[in-house]
């Protein structure tokens, strides 16, 4: 088999409070993949990668990792299964410095070897040109630059599987340029899925697309495919 | 006595607990309901309440009931203006942060506390009630002649207790229509629900947050004053009204009136029934372990219905 | 970056320093420093639970007279030596934390505070309650010629001095060396953080749990520590005031620094001892200090240090 599934969502639902955010979703991402989540507002995107990194649990249906079935797991250990996650709302422990964010997923993996955590951390920092702020406090730093150490958490953690909820919100042009670059050398060897609403960095990243409206899946195929499709123009593109 | 005379007794002696604590606890639960702080030197404002009862009442020197009439105003007006001082000078710098307002309400407790000792002494004062008659109550028996009715030596109450429960309770009622249909219980009830929107409609935060915690402090004040005839003023009395009034706050649900009401009588009653029969201190464990249990497993309270 | 260089010399210069006062102060000075060590222990566990995790306890009295009655009725009632008896007052104190802790970490913030205030006064009252062993508010006291370890007798000030000071050192090195580890670095990003350590991976709640059995023992050795040598074991170090107590010296002396616990302790130590020279009053002092402590240093003495000076401080 060509691509063996890495993820797989079977039949999700979600029911908050008798609204349907998640309608019976089936969604597969082969490994190797990157792939990105896109649809209007309120579409589900940040709903469903919820039910997968375990924030939020599904109402019925499953959900599969590597051929394992994680739909009770507890969120911290899909997290050690090797899913990193990048929080919409910037998340970084504000008081604590740049190099000790990244140092505390690092250091899940590889415990207390100092010299090979600190290479790592460094090695993450880099490559989201943040290097030079690391021993500043997360708190300290500007809006764009704490997204890019949200996103350094994540490669800190080498994950099999890298979930980034809109990474390119509230950064500069150069910074979207710099996070590009960062998506294609990371292709080939991490599985990326990323909810994203720039559509130049969806078609110029995305190998495929999912497109999401009302809670449920509404098409799915590589960027010139979505872009000619009429539904999708109706319900997403169109509005652009 | 038999068992029967002596259950009702204990009853009576119940409800008088629980008349006083639901004053006390109800100060709690407001301060808590509306500006989500804990308040651990309520137990001192109680207790303050009593001491100021007995200066009152000792410095007017004309009739027992006079001075106590006086004591029963001075005494809550005198520790709600306290506690609104407190307000501003502490918690209000402290932006009702509910952990440092914690802390900061424990050095105040200290520092009330220790003020008492040195001004106040070590002794527990009585304050003389202002009317207190006895009645004996009558007991019904079936005995060989039928229904009886008999008079149990020692079963009955004074007229003072049974003043202490109606009077409660009126207050209590009051305060319910009070919150329900004044001006000011609607901007209480605006702030409790979203205290952002409270402000951009106009409304005063700070003023309603002094004004509550004054509350809060006089009802505790209100309730001493009501307890001092029978059981005496003395500087470390806080503690017990402090742990009671959490665990009936607790149990009643975080910052609701009624099931906070709910549950000092049930605390009340269950604390004065269990230590007649059974040591105070079992009953006293029960009932923290009931309070710890009840946070674990039901946060919202017994009674209560929102969240905590 | 943190130069463990800095550090380790920090730890050894604290640990020689109080060496060093044992032969320079008076005899009334080594005894408060001895009883300054040994509650120190007390303010150390605490300061892992709160100062490190975030976690408000209203209710360490109940770990630290766990350990004293573990050990003291061992002692008393069972006539155990030393040694075991020690071990029966941490054993104790991990019984009484782990009971606890399983229940009180379901709740969280100002109901985690009650809870455990509730539980540690039911344990106050429970100890009254079996007044028959453990002669209530009154205590009872441990006899002079059991307080021996190894043919050592504990009651002779020297002695005591050397045994709270290991007593201490090796509970500081313990915090010095946890605090440094991938499992105390979490703990930190806990206490900043909770939902964000748990997307990284982390068992938070394990990680809690660990930590508050952790401040539970500690607390607990102090406790069993503090009844060997001062060979007293009484109902008031379970009161409220016991759970209290600690959350003040590590306001005062800086939470979630390692040597914050023993600078709050001994500060604490020497205001009551300095102003009831002076007053009666000491509470009022204590009261006072503590509202202003609040209000205007809330990281206390050694946070204000590492915000201002020092911001490798550990």
């Amino acid at each position: 088999m060509a691509s063996v599934s890495l993820l797989e969502t079977r039949q999700v639902c979600k029911n908050f409070g008798g609204l349907d955010a998640l309608v019976n979703v089936d969604f597969d991402l082969p490994g190797g993949q990157v792939r990105a989540l896109i649809g209007p507002n309120g579409a589900g995107k940040s709903t469903l990668v919820g039910t997968i990194c375990g924030r939020i649990k599904p109402t019925s249906g499953s959900i599969l990792f590597d051929g394992q079935e994680i739909t009770q797991m507890a969120t911290h250990r899909r997290i050690c299964l090797g899913i990193a996650y990048t929080f919409q709302i910037t998340s970084v422990f504000s008081r604590l410095t740049a190099f000790e964010n990244v140092a505390l997923g690092v250091r899940r993996i590889h415990g207390n070897r100092r010299h090979k955590v600190r290479g790592l951390v460094m090695e993450a920092l880099e490559r989201v040109n943040i290097a030079d702020l690391a021993r500043q406090r997360a708190g300290d730093l500007s809006y764009g630059h704490q997204r890019l150490l949200e996103i350094a958490m994540g490669l800190g953690q080498s994950p099999v599987l890298f979930i980034m909820d809109e990474p390119t919100q509230g950064l500069s042009e150069g910074e979207i340029e710099g996070f590009k670059e960062l998506i294609r050398s990371l292709s080939g060897q991490t599985t990326i899925l990323l909810i994203e609403h720039n559509m130049n960095v969806v078609m110029e990243t995305a190998q495929y697309i999912t497109v999401l409206n009302s809670g449920s899946v509404l098409a799915e195929g590589t960027g010139d495919e979505m872009r000619r499709n009429k539904q999708v123009q109706a319900a997403y593109l169109g509005r652009n | 006595m038999e068992f029967g005379p002596h259950f009702l007794l204990a009853t009576l002696e119940g409800a008088l607990t629980a008349a006083v604590l639901a004053l006390t606890a109800v100060g709690l639960s407001v301060v808590f309901g509306i500006m989500r702080v804990v308040n651990v030197a309520h137990g001192e404002f109680f207790m303050l309440g009593a001491v100021i009862a007995w200066f009152v009442s000792t410095l007017v020197g004309v009739h027992p009931a006079i001075g106590f009439a006086l004591a029963l105003v001075a005494a809550p007006v005198a520790v709600g203006a306290l506690a609104i001082v407190a307000d501003r000078l502490v918690l209000r710098r402290l932006n009702y942060d509910p952990e440092r307002t914690i802390v900061a309400t424990i050095g105040l407790l200290y520092c009330i506390q220790q003020l008492t000792l040195m001004t106040f002494g070590p002794d527990a004062r009585p304050v003389v009630p202002p009317f207190n008659q006895r009645i004996a109550l009558p007991w019904f028996e079936f005995g060989e002649q039928g229904l009886q009715v008999i008079w149990p030596w020692g079963f009955g109450i004074t007229t003072y207790k049974l003043a202490v429960i109606a009077f409660a309770v009126i207050i209590l009622v009051g305060l319910w229509q009070f919150l329900a249909r004044s001006r000011f219980g609607l901007v209480m009830r605006a702030t409790q629900l979203d205290r952002e929107m409270a402000q951009a409609f106009g409304i005063p935060i700070d003023r309603v947050y002094g004004l509550v915690f004054g509350l809060g402090a006089g009802l505790a004040a209100l309730g001493a004053v009501l307890i001092v005839p029978i059981r005496q003023a003395h500087y470390l009395m806080g503690h017990e009204p402090l742990l009671l009034s959490f665990i009936v706050v607790i149990i009643g649900g975080l910052g609701s009136i009624p099931g906070t009401i709910i549950a000092a009588v049930l605390i009340g009653l269950s604390d004065g029934i269990i230590s007649v029969f059974f040591s105070p201190t079992l009953a006293k464990i029960i009932a923290t372990l009931l309070v710890a249990f009840v946070l674990v497993f039901r946060p919202q309270g017994l009674f209560g219905l929102r969240s905590a | 970056m943190i130069r463990p260089s800095r550090d380790v010399s920090l730890h050894a210069g604290v640990l020689a320093a109080l060496l060093l006062l044992f032969f320079v102060t008076s005899a009334y000075h080594n005894g408060n420093l001895a009883r300054i060590m040994v509650l120190a222990v007390f303010a150390m566990g605490y300061n892992f639970l709160f100062g490190y995790t975030g976690l408000l306890s209203l209710g360490h009295a109940l770990f630290f007279s766990a350990g004293m009655y573990g050990l003291g009725i061992s002692m008393n009632h069972l006539d155990m030596t030393v040694l075991p008896a020690f071990g029966m007052g941490i054993l104790a104190s991990l019984a009484v934390t782990g009971a606890i802790g399983f229940l009180a970490l379901r709740t969280s913030g100002v109901a985690f505070m009650i809870v455990t205030l509730m539980f540690a006064q039911a344990g106050y009252l429970t100890i009254l309650l079996f007044g028959k062993y453990t002669r209530g508010d009154e205590g009872f006291v441990i006899q002079q010629a059991e307080r021996t370890l190894f043919g050592i007798d504990l009651t002779d000030p020297t002695n005591r001095y050397f045994a709270a000071f290991a007593l201490f050192a090796v509970s500081y090195l313990f915090i010095a060396w946890a605090v440094r580890t991938s499992f105390g670095r979490c703990l930190v990003a806990i206490r900043e953080n909770e939902a964000r350590a748990r997307m990284l991976g982390y068992d938070t709640a394990r990680h809690k749990y660990l930590a508050l059995l952790a401040s539970g023992v500690l607390s607990g050795a102090s406790g069993a520590g503090y009844a060997l040598l001062f060979g007293y074991a009484g109902a008031t170090f379970a009161s409220v005031q016991y759970s209290i107590l600690p959350l003040l010296w590590v306001l005062l002396g800086g939470a979630g620094t390692t040597i914050g616990p023993l600078v709050g302790t001994a500060f604490a130590f020497y205001l009551v001892d300095v102003s009831s020279e002076f007053t009666s009053a000491y509470l009022l002092v204590v009261g006072a200090t503590i509202v202003f402590l609040t209000l205007f240093f809330p990281q206390g003495l050694s946070g204000e240090l590492r915000r201002r000076l020092a911001p490798w401080l550990p």
